[in-house]
């Protein structure tokens, strides 16, 4: 019979199935992070348990970390005290690899994984944050889990599961030009909403998403759940094993071979059927920048702010107005007069080499507008920083007026310093609009990291595609 | 995890959608590296008037009057009734964690997002999907009825109201049973451990490019 992708991953990884069909499924890949991890490794040591296989764990410290001021550490003492937690559990139990606060590879879990080629395709990749998706882009099963199975998949490597049903979500066609993979996952979440997905794991294919680079893969997969699906993925193809090669976990030499011949395979048999089926045009995507506090209150540049009264049904309408009256903005004011106070240009959504290289594409011999308070570029990890600084990126962005940082979640959850003051508005390349997502009372637009740059120079939300 | 078998308490209603983690637990209390006292900050920026931070004395800040926490009426309430996608965004299990230290022992929705519903489930708090036309029921019967009652009973799958109508739900077998055991999941896998461990021989001999050892 023929099967989806996500049958095969499934089928791959199953242990055990219990009567009401919950299985077993093997872990591959755990990446550790300091927020989600010590009560997992509390719980295992109160039990008197071990880990069952170290060398899965991929560790990093990066919510809480600074951006700036490294030589004086974590100056916040709650902060300093989860990192440190963490440094004595890796220290205590060990893992494939860990990079602390300030090593030079430290950075975003979600960028360091697949940097570092430990994020291969065929593999169960999970971790304590929801991004986790992002791996998804490797033709992985890949999605966040909560802190009691954090505690799971190290005392078992496995996880109880029950299968999701598949929904295919096909882009056709070409983007336009200044028109990227965020701009895509935002308009599909502004189609199916950000419970679309739920229940669902997302197959994105099509001649779009073919055509995207890894970094745009990861880009979109990472999205999949704001569409509410805990793992989105693309199946493999040459540009997947392209990016792989010459990672420092990917295999080598025979080993290769073998590994690339079967993960040729990881993709959908051509008549696999799927629970549904959901179709873009990718000629039709415009830039897109969310104006409410939900990623599906999103809007086309070239839109409106709509008004409650668009809206029907009462409970989405009561929505829709709760939101403007947080965002601060009237309905109906053009997405283009929304002035902007700040701009944060990073997180797992956003932060790969060509992000960074798309906003600096936007940035180079233009100047961050006088009425922006704060423009931060806050690089993935040190890696990406490192190759950022080789092609001049960072000499463009401060150049620019942009503030160019060390590597980590940064102001995407405002955990650290990096933050929103009560009703500043900010341009973000980040995945999540909530209420004081980056910062209580702060307002959160979300976009692609040229638009971002296009925001920043305007002073408010500009259509790149008309800058020359 | 804390068992669950029967349930009978006060129910508060939240009559929003799309309530999302960082909603249920802003992110400063996810510095902390316990796994309670996450209740005092249950919805922290719709509760309080002022910001908190971890360490603060919740009872010398302002409570907002108009949060539905606050208001008298719903002291004591252990059964929470939301709109769709309820718990949507982070994996953070602060989420669940706080919903349980603050007394929920359910929550009735439409639908849940998904990680969210999961992490419930390893705690104890049971998440309950009804239909819509049912909700809007009890919004509408929580509102005006003072002192509001229902019980969750789990082994019916039942919701029951005051006025004896009970409303059924579904709940997958193996999560039903490990709730009303109260089992600890990770003992029930352990079971399985040398199924795993075969499983993951053959793994390593099949695909050993999974089992790097190091950086290259």
């Amino acid at each position: 019979m023929a099967k989806t992708l996500y049958d095969k991953l499934w089928e791959n990884h199953v242990v055990h199935t219990e009567e009401d069909g919950t299985a077993l499924l093997y872990i591959d890949r755990h990446l550790v992070h300091e927020v989600t991890s010590p009560q997992a490794f509390e719980g295992l040591k109160l039990a008197g348990r071990k880990p069952w296989r170290p060398d899965s764990i991929v560790a990093t410290a990066d919510h809480n970390t600074p951006t700036w001021n490294w030589e004086r550490g974590i100056e916040d003492p709650v902060s300093r005290q989860q990192v440190e937690t963490l440094d004595a559990n890796i220290g205590e139990y060990g893992a494939l690899v860990y990079f602390p606060f300030r090593d030079k590879r430290q950075g975003i879990v979600h960028v360091i994984g697949p940097e570092h080629g430990a994020t291969l395709p065929g593999m169960t990749v999970v971790c304590g944050d929801s991004h986790t998706s992002t791996h998804g882009a490797f033709a992985c099963l890949a999605h966040g889990i909560g802190t009691s199975e954090v505690e799971h998949v190290l005392a078992t490597q496995c996880l109880l599961q029950k299968k999701s049903k598949t929904l295919l979500i096909r882009v056709e066609g070409k983007v336009g030009a200044g028109v990227t993979a965020k701009d895509i996952a935002l308009a599909i979440i502004g189609r199916i909403g950000t419970a679309g997905g739920t229940g669902y794991a997302i197959e994105f294919g099509g001649a779009a998403i073919r055509a995207l680079s890894m970094e745009g893969r990861m880009t979109l997969c990472n999205m999949a759940i704001e569409a509410g699906a805990r793992v989105g993925f693309v199946a493999v193809d040459q540009t997947t094993i392209d990016y792989l090669k010459g990672r420092p976990l990917a295999p080598q030499g025979e080993l290769w071979d073998r590994a690339v011949a079967y993960w040729r395979t990881l993709v959908s048999d051509a008549d696999a059927r799927f629970d549904a089926v959901v179709e873009f045009d990718a000629a039709r995507i415009v830039p897109q920048v969310t104006w409410g506090t939900s990623p599906e209150m999103v809007s086309g540049i070239d839109g409106a702010v709509p008004a409650p009264e668009d809206f029907s049904d009462p409970v989405k309408r009561e929505g829709v107005a709760r939101a403007l009256d947080y965002m601060g903005l009237a309905p109906r004011t053009p997405i283009r007069q929304i002035p902007i106070d700040k701009v944060f240009i990073g997180s797992c959504t956003n932060s790969r080499i060509e992000d960074l290289r798309a906003a600096a594409a936007v940035a180079k011999g233009r100047h961050v507008a006088s009425s922006v308070k704060q423009a931060l570029v806050v690089p993935g990890s040190g890696l990406v920083r490192a190759q950022a600084e080789r092609e001049g990126l960072d000499r463009i962005f401060i150049a620019a007026g942009f503030e160019w940082r060390q590597p980590g979640c940064s102001m995407c959850l405002a955990m650290n310093d990096d933050r929103l003051e009560p009703g500043e508005r900010c341009a973000s390349t980040s995945n999540r609009n909530f209420e004081g997502r980056q910062g209580a009372g702060g307002r959160t637009h979300l976009l692609s990291p040229a638009m971002a740059a296009a925001a920043a120079i305007a002073g408010h939300f500009a259509d790149v595609r008309e800058l020359s | 995890m804390e068992k669950f078998i029967r349930h009978e308490g006060l129910v508060v209603p939240l009559d929003r959608s799309n309530v999302d983690t960082d909603a249920i637990i802003p992110k400063q209390f996810l510095k902390l590296i316990k796994r309670s006292g996450f209740g005092p900050n249950l919805f922290d920026e719709w509760r309080y008037l002022d910001h908190g931070e971890p360490g603060m004395d919740n009872s010398r800040r302002t409570p907002n009057p108009n949060f539905v926490l606050n208001q008298a009426r719903y002291q004591g309430a252990s059964i929470f009734l939301a709109r769709a996608n309820f718990g949507c965004g982070s994996s953070r299990e602060h989420a669940p964690w706080a919903l349980q230290d603050f007394g929920f022992r359910a929550i009735l929705a439409e639908s849940f997002a998904d990680i969210f519903f999961n992490n419930c489930f390893k705690i104890g708090l049971l998440p309950i999907v009804l239909p819509k036309a049912e909700l809007d029921a009890l919004f509408g019967l929580t509102e005006h009825t003072p002192g509001y009652r229902l019980t969750v009973d789990l082994p019916a799958q039942c919701v029951i109201r005051p006025d004896g109508h009970a409303i059924t739900f579904e709940v997958d077998a193996f999560r039903k049973e490990s709730l009303l055991n109260g089992w600890d999941e990770i003992g029930l896998t352990l079971r399985h451990a040398e199924k795993i461990r075969a499983f993951e021989e053959r793994r390593r001999s099949e695909q050993p490019w999974l089992f790097a050892q190091g950086l290259h």
